[in-house]
């Protein structure tokens, strides 16, 4: 479960937002809403731990996430709008090395059938440079096809993918919530997830 | 929990042998300035000897210097900075991986090499036997150190004459008894204690100086 509590976000001289909090349960999705600006991105920050809130707390089942950062860290699962993807490496390459560094064992096989989830059958061995960048953001996806960890925090994941690709990576979210995981997500165009619970959250 | 320090150097050499020119720059740039000296100062073999380990030491520096501001700044680019963040063991670890990294593609290089360019000094067998010993025991603290720097100036325009000016005289104590090592060994007094302190140094960086890297790349990544 997570639980934020009484956040404020300053940024430089203005406060973006303040008294913000709600809590997650297992299943439930939480849609960020708000114009640009408005203290999206910096909330999902503070909630993969990497800003801390100007007052307030946030806790993973029940304890501060800044007191079991290992643990939390664990359990989590960022993808922000940055691909965090190796342009030298290819996408099999990329997939491996990013398994291998958030602690998870990850056959080369499973690997290979998630790219070619992704449409990139055929390219494992090409060197992401190489890629269109959508192509980039389907292998920065790739990992969410394998990922079996209970929190998931998207940053504008329906960016930059086509109608298609809206509809499958609506249908992996929704998978994710119906084994019991989380979602965090921002988003500008609210796509229909299928399954769990959709709870709506206004900034700014 | 070493297994991430591991990972972490496995990836970085990948991703620097996918990237060849970069180390192959770094270490003609180190042949090509510490060639310039005996040819601009002329066959005067004492006066050689005498300048051999001060040139080879501020040229190791230099060199060292090059690739330090893409130590984290690529990774910061593209992302991965952040996912290393955010994997589940201290960022401490991680930094050490990427250290050691760098210094398996910068340092050792420049090691392995000052040998063959110690003999354009005429240096003794002796003296290219301590060279080449302070160089592998001093360039890792030199890593070390350069880490804290390129943490420190992530993301700041300007950064890399920023990072040299923050870096070189935090270099200074490697540079004084890295020479003073070869210096030592040419006059006979041997450079055992020179030689222990570089050790002491290089320990200390590798040891401490990730864990101030992985301090100050927090506070970039806010």
């Amino acid at each position: 479960m997570l639980e934020a509590d009484n956040l404020e976000c300053v940024r430089g001289e203005r406060r973006l937002f303040s008294g913000l909090g709600f809590t997650l349960d297992a299943g439930e999705l939480l849609y960020l809403q708000g114009r640009n600006g408005a203290g999206k991105t910096s909330l999902l920050r503070m909630l993969i731990g990497l800003l801390p809130p100007e007052t307030g707390e946030i806790r993973w089942h029940g304890k501060p996430i800044r007191k079991q950062a290992d643990e939390y860290h664990a359990a989590l699962c960022y993808l922000g709008h940055l691909n965090a993807i190796k342009e030298e490496l290819t996408p099999l390459e990329n997939l491996l090395a990013a398994a291998r560094l958030a602690g998870e064992a990850l056959s080369e096989d499973d690997a290979i059938d998630a790219l070619e989830q992704v449409g990139l059958a055929g390219r494992e061995d090409l060197a992401c440079k190489y890629l269109s960048q959508g192509q980039k953001r389907r292998v920065a996806l790739a990992r969410l096809v394998i990922d079996r960890r209970p929190l998931w925090i998207l940053d504008e994941p329906f960016v930059a993918l086509d109608v298609a690709a809206v509809d499958w990576l609506a249908g992996i979210i929704s998978g994710h919530l119906q084994r019991g995981g989380m979602a965090v997500m921002t988003t500008h165009q609210p796509v229909a997830i299928p399954a769990g619970t959709v709870r709506e959250l206004r900034i700014g | 929990m070493s297994n991430i320090v591991f990972s972490v150097i496995a990836r970085d050499l990948k991703l620097a042998m996918r990237r060849q020119a970069d180390i192959v720059s770094a270490l003609f740039f180190f042949i090509i300035v510490v060639s310039l000296f005996p040819l601009g100062i002329g066959p005067e073999l004492d006066l050689l000897r005498q300048l051999a380990p001060g040139v080879l030491w501020v040229a190791a520096l230099l060199a060292t210097m090059l690739s330090l501001p893409r130590l984290f700044a690529d990774d910061h680019r593209d992302g991965t900075l952040e996912q290393l963040a955010l994997s589940p063991h201290p960022l401490g670890l991680v930094v050490t991986g990427k250290v050691i990294a760098h210094w398996l593609v910068s340092g050792l290089p420049l090691a392995l090499i000052a040998p063959v360019l110690g003999i354009q000094f005429d240096l003794s067998g002796e003296a290219l036997l301590v060279l080449t010993g302070a160089i592998l025991l001093g360039t890792p603290a030199l890593s070390g150190i350069g880490a804290i720097g390129a943490a420190l100036t992530l993301g700041l325009r300007g950064g890399g004459v920023l990072l040299s000016l923050l870096v070189l005289p935090l270099y200074i104590p490697v540079l004084i008894f890295g020479a003073g090592a070869v210096d030592a060994t040419v006059s006979g007094l041997g450079g055992e204690g020179h030689l222990s302190l570089l050790a002491a140094m290089t320990i200390a960086a590798i040891g401490f100086a990730p864990w101030a890297s992985a301090a100050a790349l927090k506070i970039a990544l806010e």
